[in-house]
């Protein structure tokens, strides 16, 4: 039997624009020792789904109306509150996004994990200890004595989210849910908790519920996968079946997001420079006087018309360097040639015009537009800023503008918040595009989004270079994006080029450990 | 309350502004309209008294003495027989006067100080800062005596004196707004386009950082109004026969067991005024934050 099975589970919400149904007759079974994915984008029911089974959905406005879920032969949805209490954190454990948030920066590492060894279980101090460093140690944490000592600020991310593992085993739960645990990781830290994971799993054979927005971060390690739209199931069948035979077109359309491929070598590519970064150096200083050198000694040659594409984790100052090719942070020494001016040396209103001709797309599309300007402010600013426009004409320009970027019409009046990152991101877009730049740094612009969302913007941002001959700077975490897009890579770790050369080569015959560990953790390998 | 989607009208007209959106949006709010309209009827009040008031102010009928609400003084009489409701009118003047005006002192002084100090950073925010502290720990009585002093008694100093206090934590308030906004990516996208360091604040850092100044403004006017009651009653302010809302209030007070109306009409002018103000403000900051508040 089954660890956990649910049966046509329903939840919806009250709001004031009437119920509505998060969840739709959603059934799905977890075996011990197995792993059993939930796959959706945003808003697809599938957090929702697993948390309401435990009590977690607030009711009202949630409401559960019907179904059930069998865990170890009990019904979780038919008991009282105080027995479903015992069960949470006991018997299934939870693991979430975000492990930066959730220690306790004021308490020991030892301490908050032993926490609830000692006052559910009375357990006395040594003994928690003993259990503790060895729980530390299964999840991999290097030194076990000194990081039970330890505060949180001095763990990395990576380092967190296996004390939250440990935190969530500490009971030995029999199911384990783990809520989209490595989307806020880097690909090489993701890479190893997903290993963590499955180990455990054989290890201690524990059932594990992984709820995630992406397909290939489950396909190396789910047993089962349940796709999710609107809150309903759409497929669900072993991994090969859904990898292999995908049944409904969502589900292929979720696979073909996944981006494959090389860009084809760029034809009209000239010979010319368009921007040249000499020795690059950027430096903040810390406390104490302290300086840290976010971008080392780089050097950058870009031909018009090509995109390179800046890779690296989290901390290697890939973002730095685009900022100080742009003068948004000073440089410290080097010098940033754009079409022949040296931008570095630029005076305040040269300077302005040279902003006319490189912009810059951000990742998180909910921070990089002015919450109180309307989508035509935004777009009109850039047009009457650089007198590209009169007030009088700018409106046209504006809804032009709308269209290209794939906009309706309507939404002109429309505030950045009622949209979804997607329709944001083009937004944004089009500010860039506004003052029809030569030169355009994309950083991460599509991290923050939903994979099907993803590739439309991607797709727009690929249609847009190649009909403005836009030359691009993107950067991205994300291997299978830049070797989509870039015709160069270069590869930076903390602040030092790793490796600078043709996409192909890069990507295809790495030179360096370090890019070879980069390209090996890129997730889903085995499907595509 | 109601807060609309203001993109419901999306096909009327292309072009709306924040200002346009928020009048919109605070014209739905009841609370807030019969807030503002209150005060602007205070205010209407305050301007014509010496045309409508009933009687004089400095007018005294010692032979009637305290009287209680009556057809000849609707509000009653206080014990030098002065019509209350006239001194009400003319009281009214000056406790608006001073709450308005030297809130707008603050406010204008407050923002643009905290807003440069925050945005520019560094040495130019630590001196500008330095200063705002140097001001905090100067016992505010001090320094309105040594104004009063040096120049004199008179109103305008008054109005100037306690705008100069609180203008203070409206600097701090703002300073702390803008090191949050300047940091957001769309402060930087604006940045990148090219715009000036005024354009950037004027444009997207103080529309975004007008919500916690809102709700301040509406905390210091009756604030300012109670100061200068203080104030008066010191013999730092107004002088009677000249008088204002606090003035009446603290000679209510003591009187308030043998002629409680004395102290009920002026408190509830002035509780009418702060409860509008309170109403306004709210409406204010909710019809300024475009995201609409669900309730």
């Amino acid at each position: 039997m089954a660890l956990l099975e649910v049966n046509n589970l329903n939840v919806s919400f009250r709001s004031r624009r009437g119920d509505v149904q998060a969840v739709r007759d959603l059934s799905f079974s977890v075996d011990t020792g197995r792993i059993t994915a939930l796959i959706g984008e945003s808003g697809s029911g599938k957090s929702v789904a697993v948390l309401s089974l435990l009590g977690l959905v607030p009711t009202p406005p949630g409401s559960i109306d019907s179904g059930s879920a069998h865990f170890d032969g009990r019904d979780l949805l038919r008991m009282r509150p105080r027995e479903l209490e015992r069960i949470r954190g006991r018997d299934i454990a939870f693991v979430f996004q975000d492990p930066m948030t959730c220690l306790n920066p004021f308490m020991t590492i030892g301490r908050q994990l032993t926490e609830p060894l000692r006052y559910h279980q009375g357990v006395d101090r040594a003994t928690a200890r003993r259990r503790g460093l060895e729980l530390l140690d299964e999840v991999g944490i290097r030194d076990p004595e000194q990081g039970f000592d330890a505060y949180p600020h001095q763990f990395s991310g990576g380092m967190r989210q296996r004390v939250m593992i440990a935190m969530a085993l500490i009971n030995e739960p029999r199911l384990l849910i783990a809520d989209e645990p490595t989307t806020a990781l880097d690909v090489t830290i993701q890479a190893q908790i997903l290993e963590l994971l499955a180990e455990l799993q054989r290890k201690r054979d524990i059932g594990i519920v992984f709820i995630s927005h992406d397909l290939a971060v489950v396909s190396d390690i789910a047993d089962t996968i349940v796709v999710m739209r609107e809150g309903e199931a759409l497929e669900a069948g072993t991994r090969e079946e859904i990898f292999q035979r995908p049944a409904h077109p969502y589900t292929r359309s979720l696979l073909a997001a996944i981006p494959t491929g090389s860009k084809p070598p760029a034809q009209q590519a000239s010979k010319q420079h368009l921007l040249i970064v000499d020795d690059l150096v950027v430096e903040f200083r810390r406390n104490r006087g302290q300086v840290l050198r976010a971008v080392d000694d780089v050097s950058i040659e870009l031909r018009r018309g090509t995109t390179l594409g800046l890779v690296g984790e989290s901390g290697s100052g890939k973002s730095t360097i685009a900022r100080a090719i742009l003068r948004l942070v000073p440089a410290a020494s080097g010098r940033v040639i754009f079409d022949g001016t040296e931008v570095t040396a630029l005076g305040k209103r040269d300077m302005k015009e040279m902003r006319r001709r490189m912009q810059i797309i951000f990742q998180d599309p909910f921070a990089s537009l002015n919450p109180r300007m309307t989508v035509y402010d935004t777009l009109a600013e850039p047009f009457l800023l650089h007198g590209l426009a009169t007030r009088r004409d700018v409106g046209g320009k504006v809804l032009k503008l709308m269209e290209e970027v794939g906009l309706a019409r309507g939404f002109a009046r429309k505030y950045p918040h009622e949209f979804s990152g997607g329709q944001r991101q083009r937004i944004a877009i089009g500010r860039a595009l506004a003052t029809r730049p030569e030169f355009i740094v994309a950083d991460e612009p599509v991290s923050a989004l939903d994979v099907t969302i993803q590739a439309q913007i991607l797709r727009l941002l690929e249609d847009l270079a190649r009909e403005y001959r836009l030359t691009t700077l993107f950067i991205s975490h994300d291997l299978a994006v830049v070797r989509q897009l870039a015709d160069e890579v270069m590869v930076l770790r903390e602040g030092k080029v790793v490796e600078y050369g043709p996409a192909g080569e890069v990507l295809g015959a790495p030179r360096e450990d370090y890019t070879r560990d980069l390209l090996a953790a890129v997730p889903g390998k085995a499907f595509t | 309350m109601n807060s609309g989607a203001p993109g419901e009208r999306a096909d009327q007209a292309e072009h709306s502004s924040l200002w346009f959106d928020a009048w919109q949006r605070l014209s739905r709010n009841r609370l807030a309209l019969a807030g503002l309209c209150v005060l602007a009827f205070f205010v209407l009040v305050a301007v014509l008294t010496p045309w409508i008031a009933p009687y004089d102010y400095a007018q005294q009928d010692l032979d009637l003495g305290p009287s209680p609400p009556s057809a000849a003084h609707w509000l009653g009489t206080d014990i030098f027989g002065r019509d209350l409701l006239t001194q009400i009118m003319y009281g009214g003047r000056l406790s608006l006067a001073v709450g308005f005006i030297a809130t707008a002192v603050a406010l204008v002084i407050g923002v643009s100080w905290g807003a440069i100090a925050g945005y520019a950073g560094g040495r130019v925010d630590a001196v500008m800062m330095r200063l705002v502290d140097i001001l905090y720990a100067l016992p505010f009585m001090i320094f309105i005596v040594l104004l009063m002093v040096v120049f004199g008694r008179n109103l305008i100093l008054l109005f100037l004196a306690i705008g100069a206090v609180e203008w203070l934590t409206m600097a701090r308030i703002m300073r702390a707004q803008v090191q949050g906004l300047k940091e957001q990516e769309f402060v930087e996208a604006a940045h990148s386009l090219g715009l000036s360091p005024a354009a950037i604040v004027g444009r997207h850092i103080v529309p975004n950082a007008l919500g916690p100044i809102i709700v301040y403004t509406t905390l210091t006017i009756p604030n300012v109004m109670l100061l200068e009651a203080f104030l008066s009653f010191l013999g730092l302010g107004v002088q009677p026969p000249e008088t204002s809302w606090g003035l009446l209030i603290s000679y209510g007070a003591e009187s308030m067991e043998e002629y409680p109306w004395l102290l009920v009409f002026p408190g509830l002018a002035l509780t009418l005024t702060l409860f509008s103000l309170n109403f306004l403000g709210d409406g204010l900051r909710d019809a300024l934050d475009v995201r609409g508040r669900a309730d």
